[in-house]
């Protein structure tokens, strides 16, 4: 509020004051819906597909080339076909209801939905809150991330610190699948899947928000921290691409995961280059 | 005019369909017109001929015409734009173009609306505070350590953020407790200084200014005619600092174990709970550090750790009438405008030795 004394049209008396008696929800004239549609096309897709690859229980790894599909990796239950287990099976049994990815999926897809461009993804084409800029949203009311559930989403640095950890589980598992039937170096089709599915994980998470402000976002004298600054320099310069990273890896992880799961039930054959 | 006008280079002037919102607090509507347009004309332009000609009572707010005063802001067939720099080009011959005010904030009249929310937020929004037992003019600061705060200094305030964001846009009702993509930029600018002498920013835009409203969806960045990237390089940032102090499992262990960056409770943040917190009328003042507060101990707060190198008058505020309100009105005021804000008596250029500026090495006193 203003001081009494000031003269702005702000002291007038009332309350809310009428804003232009614009009926139309936008007048948009350009496809604002298009957008929208064609993410939340692409995010029920991966949602459906992911839920029930994690319920398959099957066809997540290759013996004969060492592939393991991202969604079931770290594999440490008994119930694992043999050679999957990179880890171990520390945990035993899992009762039917656990999925065998019951580690690391959660962690992803809780650093994905919490993600600052999939939180814009997710509100804009999944809640429609808004559908489009300058698009009036249909919600009664809103109260954005400020009470639970949804400030949950500040937990996003959480998440990224174990994303982390489960991006050097997945690079271990590309480096075994640089092998052949024999044991020895081998190359395949497969193995170059993986490959790209790492390096679009690591720009991925690499280039995200929280990364840059770990590396270095969060200082307040650059020139105190000359080592810091080009950390977050470069991750400033991944992070402009992060959308970019964030649907391609989801797209390159859909790859790698049906892949592995054709090779698995014999669809057919990978593509050897060597051994 | 028209075809035949020999100034009239290149193309020939055509006719082009405008829908204009016409009206005022009480209602109003979308009124067709026809109207001349010529080649290389702004929406703006064609605002002015209508002016001119079919619609001398337009009502429209405008004033460089080149993209930096941050005037003309308008909606553009439902697109948040400044009118000055949207070209007529961009639109095709057969288009009707609609032209409509900013639909978040109280109509004045046509295409004027009242923007006077924004300032409120301005004035509620803590100002730089200076670094303690550093005068001005010592400061010292390195390009790499200030250019993350420049790129939010290109801010033109033509409210276009404001406007489109749809926490406010959308619902009213968040206006008290929302500032909105503007004003965090600035909080992020004032954070990220390195002289900046407040360490209660991060609560401060957390518990004040309602950041926690803010959902990403980016939309502030899409219209910023000045291309700041507000939600990649300042809210989200602010965001993560505000996680720093909040939800960080690491640092709150690492604040646990080695005492440190903790901060004390003030008066920005004491007596609030975290979340969105409704700031009334009355407490707004004591956030203003800009001189219009009328609150002696928050003045002293701001001038606290300046030094002036001179006892520096403290800051009055203009006489008022007996109805608290300057006197304005043509009929009894004794000067033909407004006060000055720097005081009727003060005219320029001021005697140096007035000047709150001086230079460490060359005027010692």
């Amino acid at each position: 509020m203003t001081a009494p004394s000031a003269t702005t049209p702000t002291t007038r008396p009332g309350g809310a004051r009428p804003r232009a008696a614009i009926a139309a929800r936008t007048l948009r004239t350009d496809r604002w819906w298009l957008q929208p549609l064609i993410i939340a096309a692409i995010l029920l897709f991966f949602i459906v597909y992911s839920t029930i690859r994690i319920f398959m229980a099957k066809w997540y790894y290759v013996e004969d080339y060492h592939y393991l599909t991202p969604l079931y990796s770290p594999c440490i239950s008994t119930e694992c076909v043999p050679g999957s287990a990179h880890f171990g099976t520390p945990l035993g049994d899992f009762p039917f209801f656990i999925p065998l990815g019951i580690i690391a999926f959660p962690i992803v897809a809780g650093f994905r939905v919490t993600c600052y461009y999939y939180r814009k993804a997710g509100y804009r084409s999944l809640w429609a809150s808004p559908p489009a800029c300058a698009v009036n949203e249909p919600h009664k009311s809103y109260s954005g991330e400020t009470r639970f559930p949804l400030f949950v989403m500040n937990w996003h640095r959480y998440f990224f610190y174990l994303a982390a950890l489960i991006l050097l589980v997945n690079i271990y598992d590309a480096v075994l699948a640089f092998r052949g039937p024999d044991g020895n170096f081998g190359v395949g089709l497969g193995t170059l899947i993986i490959l790209v599915n790492i390096v679009a994980l690591a720009g991925y998470t690499a280039s995200c928000h929280a990364c840059r402000h770990v590396m270095g976002g969060r200082l307040k004298h650059f020139s105190k921290n000359p080592v810091r600054y080009r950390l977050w320099t470069f991750v400033s310069k991944l992070n402009v691409r992060h959308g970019t990273f964030a649907m391609t890896s989801l797209f390159t992880v859909i790859l790698t995961d049906f892949y592995v799961m054709a090779l698995s039930a014999g669809w057919f054959d990978d593509l050897r280059f060597i051994n | 005019m028209g075809a035949n006008d020999p100034q009239a280079a290149g193309k020939p002037a055509t006719k082009r369909q405008f829908r204009i919102w016409r009206g005022d607090e009480n209602g109003g509507d979308l009124q067709d017109y026809t109207v001349e347009v010529n080649e290389g004309e702004v929406v703006l332009d064609v605002i002015h001929r209508l002016q001119a000609t079919d619609a001398p009572d337009l009502a429209c707010r405008w004033n460089c015409k080149a993209g930096k005063c941050g005037s003309c802001s308008m909606e553009i067939n439902g697109k948040p734009k400044l009118s000055c720099m949207t070209r007529m080009s961009t639109f095709t011959e057969d288009e009707t173009i609609t032209v409509t005010p900013l639909r978040t904030f109280p109509i004045i009249r046509d295409l004027v609306t009242d923007v006077s929310f924004n300032y409120e937020k301005a004035r509620e929004t803590p100002a730089f505070a200076p670094p303690p037992g550093v005068a001005p003019g010592d400061y010292r600061m390195q390009q790499i350590d200030v250019e993350r705060s420049q790129e939010f200094r290109k801010c033109i305030e033509c409210f276009l953020c404001q406007n489109v964001c749809h926490v406010v846009r959308d619902h009213e009702e968040n206006k008290t407790a929302f500032s909105g993509p503007r004003y965090f930029i600035r909080a992020a600018e004032l954070d990220m200084h390195p002289l900046d002498a407040r360490n209660d920013r991060k609560e401060y835009a957390q518990a004040e200014q309602g950041l926690g409203f803010c959902n990403i969806t980016k939309c502030c960045t899409e219209v910023c005619p000045e291309h700041i990237k507000i939600t990649d390089n300042g809210i989200i940032p602010m965001k993560e600092r505000v996680v720093d102090r909040k939800y960080d499992p690491l640092v709150w262990l690492g604040s646990k174990i080695f005492r440190r960056g903790q901060v004390p409770q003030t008066s920005v943040t004491s007596g609030h709970s975290s979340g969105a917190v409704h700031s009334s009328g009355g407490a707004g003042g004591q956030h203003s550090h800009a001189g219009g507060s009328h609150d002696p101990q928050a003045e002293l707060q701001a001038q606290k750790g300046v030094n002036w190198h001179r006892e520096v008058p403290h800051p009055t505020a203009p006489a008022v009438d007996d109805r608290g309100k300057l006197p304005l009105t043509e009929l009894t005021f004794d000067r033909a405008a407004a006060p000055s804000p720097f005081g009727d008596d003060v005219t320029f250029p001021l005697p140096p030795e007035h000047l709150n500026f001086a230079h460490p090495d060359q005027d010692k006193h």
